[in-house]
């Protein structure tokens, strides 16, 4: 194995199609219009020498280095900022520019430590590499005159040197090694979208500097890393580089956070990470990367995680650290135990988003041909299920229509419940790029979001009250609709016509409008018809949602809604419009695929089909059961009524993660067998029998499917710390009931997927090798994916367009509860904060906090930072209040990366009509002073405490 | 929504609740293709005994929807 080299061609590419040939140093090249000359030498395989040029940013021309000569014309014009043109000729190489070049390398230098040999960069640093492609030599003018390199200088402070910022937990800023080429601002500008560096002075003077001269901890950045890959120095660098040293070999992967899906470069000395760096090829993110994926990788070597399998009789005990086969004979004897007490139906498991499809895969296989019944589920019950449904009866896909790289081609993005710049960061990043370049936005969302407070983006926002998602997508409908807005010929053609007549009369009616629903919405009218019309006439519309739509009683509807707007609207099948689910978990996309719903199995397809089941029945020769399963919330319930007794969870926690928190122990506490399958003692192992240690997504191989559909490669650098990848588990566990399952590698697991999968069927490891990546349908219609869905028509054939209705949660304010919350997440967290708490990351973000609108804070006697005691129907928790204006009178907000914050004691047993994903988004509360926390909270962290006890290990027998 | 049936009655007129805008004679056979869909046998051996009961609760439409639901499925005995 080597490192991955990545050429950069110094410049960004051209998009134009008109094509121009010129002669570089006697060679013909042939380039697009608008590339610059740098760039179609480095295509001819001439490297110019640059500093202040790399391709990740627009050409500045500052260093001088990249001088060239051109046949023609007069003086030597900067190479980077020289467009081609048909037929000229260029030297990039000559007496003059040698001479030139020098000097310039020798101005830069004499103002640059000589600390080569211990310096982080060393091996990793343009300045050396330019130092010696000009072929310096000495440097006249000495060191001893005004420098930015020594702390003194002739005796006296030296008042331009400036100590190393280390304030930043993964890369130090060294100003001492800066030779302002500000490749630094341009990244976090252009690629970042943050503007948190500027450069500060003039001349000699000038410095890169975070915000107001802050610190990098202190500023508005968002240590998204590309300041850091921009860097030709030491000046920026990461802490592990420093620690460690230079790596020597890289391997791609596919980061384990959101479900963007960026590609990294895990670059390794032997078994141990030296950084990730984004990867250029990567298709989601192009090169881009967010503080969780370039940095909060540390969780998988963290000292709390747990490498070797534990079991105990009552969750009571202590633990008691056993062999895996110990393990799995006791698992497999109660789950089957359970099974000949209550039924074959008794027992059931939880795929995980966070593992591989192929691990996904198999547990579902074990649970519906194993266990013999569909109690399978998967945490996109809790999140994206009415998207899987809305999305599959309006479109007959259940996924977003559309790659990341459309946004580069919409007009009008509208988000609603979702804030891409936290959840989502690389999406939100490319998206605000578009902005800057003149696309609209529009945000549909309770709460003023990082998204709509965007430099240099101007959103409309429309805050809505938490539960009228329905109301407000239906009043957008109303506003097309009687406005003549329609795209009736796209309508006409592409969806049925008799069911667009019944919508558009429903919408129309008066009721629907904007005017007669704001008393409920809160949406002013005047800016809801001016969304409306951006939309519907403003070129292409794409629409973008999270968890903010489905997570509602009526999540389903919501999607519809959308679903709707964007058939009548005609902005679906092509680059720059569509229906985007943006994913929560990494691979919350593929767990669907592979069939983790209990109704569904692989692709989609219902298990009381007896065509497909029989398939599955032949490859698995097994008799499958042609009745749905359980739900995750349906377990539960069940496990209470006492017909629910075993559970095998991967990588889930559910005890955190879902609504409801007593309901949730009261359920788990009913069961007789709960086995965990986790990096860690997660909070719903401590009601667990069984722990079964799992792999982090350095230690295997496989494949995550993003938001976009986008199935890419996770790539094993290092042996797994447990011993067993998380397949191999599952097998193990699958054997010891009874159960055999027999593969050497994840690809023969990915190659069954394929066999049995329609959308699938042109998928293997060896063409996810060569193409990088592939998006379903890839089959023998699409062997290359599918980039854009719903081209030439919809997969269902017609569009269909549903009635939505609104219909008001049940969930109420009132006189007890006056107050509605609502939840969101925040860049340096992810999720339930099992990953990220274990990081630096927590610099970021070390509690949960509550925000609260001034005029509520008032009326309660909160000051900001107070402890409040947060109250709804299901239950009581205490946080710290922080007052802000970003919410409305009338609406908290909170985060739930924290266990002890419990948020979810308080969300409710409500839930979507047609998923059961749960209500979050709507919890009706009340706020009042607090000194501390609640008697819950104390009591379920003794609870904790106790569960995780581990018994001191016996004599070896 | 204390007693398992409660909570299975809420859930169904839910369902409900979604189709009625359809009219009478789209949302029975939605409501019923739901259900036949996305509930596991227990649950529906629940709520048709529910509906043995006379069905308290449940919409008229919802009540019709389980009624030819239940007319047309075999379910398995519980294991």
């Amino acid at each position: 194995m080597s490192m991955i080299e990545e050429i950069d061609f110094g410049t960004p590419r051209s998009k134009s199609e008109t094509m121009v040939t010129l002669t570089i140093d006697g060679n013909e090249v042939t380039v697009p219009e608008g590339t610059s000359i740098m760039r179609a030498a480095m295509d001819a395989g001439h490297q110019i020498p640059k500093l202040c040029a790399t391709d990740m940013v627009d050409a500045f021309g500052s260093c001088r280095l990249c001088v060239v000569e051109i046949e023609g014309r007069a003086g030597r014009p900067a190479s980077c900022t020289t467009p081609v043109m048909n037929g000229l000729v260029v030297h990039t190489q000559s007496e003059r520019l040698k001479q030139l070049r020098k000097g310039v390398m020798e101005l830069y230098i004499s103002d640059h430590p000589l600390d080569c040999l211990t310096c982080g960069a060393n091996g990793d640093c343009e300045l050396q590499d330019m130092a010696g492609a000009v072929g310096l030599r000495e440097v006249r003018y000495g060191y001893e005159g005004e420098n930015h390199v020594f702390a003194k200088s002739n005796g006296e402070i030296n008042a331009a040197w400036m100590p190393k910022d280390e304030s930043n937990p993964y890369f130090t800023y060294d100003p001492s090694k800066c030779i302002v080429c500000s490749r630094c601002v341009r990244a976090c500008e252009e690629v970042q979208g943050s503007f948190a560096l500027t450069i500060s002075g003039r001349g000699f003077d000038s410095r890169v500097s975070p915000g107001m001269n802050e610190s990098f901890l202190g500023s508005e950045c968002v240590s998204c890393g590309a300041c850091v890959q921009a860097c030709p120095t030491a000046t920026l660098t990461e802490k592990s580089v420093i620690e460690i040293g230079q790596p020597e070999h890289s391997v791609v992967t596919t980061c384990a956070y959101c479900g963007v899906g960026c590609a990294f470069k895990a670059e390794m000395r032997g078994e141990e990470v030296v950084r990730m760096v984004p990867y250029k090829d990567g298709k989601a993110n192009r090169g881009h990367s967010c503080v969780k994926g370039r940095f909060a990788w540390g969780y998988t070597n963290h000292g709390e995680r747990i490498l070797k399998p534990m079991i105990r009789e009552r969750i009571e005990d202590p633990w008691r650290e056993v062999s895996w086969d110990a393990a799995f004979s006791f698992a497999a004897a109660k789950m089957r135990g359970i099974q000949k007490k209550y039924g074959r139906d008794a027992i059931g498991g939880i795929t995980s988003s966070r593992c591989t499809n192929e691990e996904t895969y198999l547990v579902q296989k074990l649970i519906r041909a194993g266990f013999g019944n569909n109690n399978v589920d998967t945490c996109a019950r809790v999140c994206h299920s009415p998207t899987g449904y809305g999305l599959s009866v309006t479109f007959g896909t259940s996924a977003g229509t559309q790659d990341f790289d459309s946004v580069e081609d919409t007009d009008v993005a509208v988000i609603i419940g979702a804030n891409p710049a936290s959840a989502h960061p690389v999406f939100a990043s490319r998206l605000k790029k578009r902005l800057r370049q003149g696309a609209k936005l529009i945000v549909i969302d309770p709460r003023r979001t990082e998204m709509v407070e965007s430099p240099h983006v101007k959103a409309l926002h429309l805050p809505l009250m938490p539960g009228t998602n329905v109301a407000v997508v239906t009043a957008l409908a109303h506003v097309i609709v009687t406005e003549g807005l329609v795209n009736e010929a796209f309508v006409r053609e592409r969806c049925d016509w008799s069911e667009f007549e019944e919508w558009a009369a429903f919408v129309a009616q008066p009721k629907h409008s904007p005017e007669a629903t704001a008393i409920l919405t809160g949406v002013d009218p005047k800016t809801l018809r001016e969304a409306a019309r951006v939309y519907a006439t403003g070129g292409n519309g794409a629409i973008y949602y999270g968890l903010g739509v489905t997570e509602h009683s009526q999540g389903s509807t919501t999607v519809i809604a959308i679903a709707n707007l964007a058939m009548a609207t005609g902005n679906i099948g092509r680059p720059g419009v569509g229906v985007n689910p943006l994913r929560g978990q990494n691979n919350v996309q593929g767990s669907c695929d592979m069939g983790s719903f209990p109704h569904e199995l692989p692709g989609y397809r219902h298990i009381a089909g007896d065509a497909v089941r029989e398939q599955f029945e032949a490859m698995w020769d097994v008799k499958l059961n042609p009745e749905p399963g359980l739900r995750i919330p349906n377990m539960f319930d069940a496990a209470i009524e006492g017909t629910f007794m075993g559970l095998y969870v991967q990588g889930e926690d559910i005890l955190q993660s879902d609504p409801n928190t007593k309901h949730v122990v009261a359920a788990l506490s009913a069961m007789e067998c709960v086995i965990v399958h986790d990096l860690f003692l997660n909070e719903t192992a401590n009601y667990a029998h069984v722990f079964l240690p799992g792999s982090s997504f350095l230690e295997k191989d496989g494949t995550f499917t993003n938001a976009e559909r986008r199935i890419q490669r996770v790539r094993k650098v290092m042996s797994p710390k447990n011993g067993l990848a998380d397949w191999e588990v599952t097998i193990g566990l699958a054997k010891a009931m009874g159960f055999e399952m027999n593969y050497s590698h994840p690809s023969e697991i990915m190659d069954e997927i394929a066999a049995l999968t329609p959308t699938f069927a042109g998928v293997s490891y060896a063409k996810l090798d060569e193409l990088g990546s592939v998006q379903w349908p890839c089959n023998e219609k699409a062997p290359e994916g599918t980039p854009v869905m719903h081209i030439d028509g919809f997969v269902r054939g017609k569009g269909k367009f549903i009635i939505t209705e609104y219909v008001a949660t049940d969930e109420r304010t009132g006189p007890r509860f006056p107050l509605l919350l609502t939840t969101g997440r925040i860049l340096s967290q992810y999720n339930v904060g099992a990953q990220t708490r274990r990081t630096e990351n927590v610099v970021w973000h070390a509690e949960d906090r509550l925000e609260i609108h001034p005029h509520d804070a008032e009326l309660r006697g909160v000051r900001d930072g107070d402890w409040v005691r947060l109250t709804s129907r299901a239950g009581e928790t205490t946080l710290r209040a922080e007052i802000t204006d970003r919410v409305s009178p009338g609406v908290v907000y909170t985060t739930f990366h924290h266990p002890d914050t419990q948020a979810n004691v308080i969300t409710t047993d409500y839930s979507d009509w047609a998923t059961n994903c749960p209500e979050y988004k709507v919890t009706a509360v009340q706020i009042s002073p607090s000194n501390g926390p609640s008697d819950w909270q104390k009591s379920y962290d003794e609870q904790a405490r106790q569960s995780r006890r581990i018994a001191p290990a016996e004599a070896a027998e | 929504m204390s007693s398992p049936a409660d909570r299975l009655i809420y859930m169904a007129n839910q369902i409900g609740t979604f189709f009625r805008s359809q009219g009478h004679d789209k949302a029975v056979p939605g409501i019923a293709d739901h259900i036949r869909k996305f509930w596991d046998p227990r649950m529906k051996r629940a709520i048709f005994a529910h509906l043995d009961a006379g069905g308290a609760g449940l919409e008229p439409n919802v009540l019709e929807a389980l009624t030819s639901l239940k007319q047309a499925t075999s379910l398995p005995e519980a294991h």
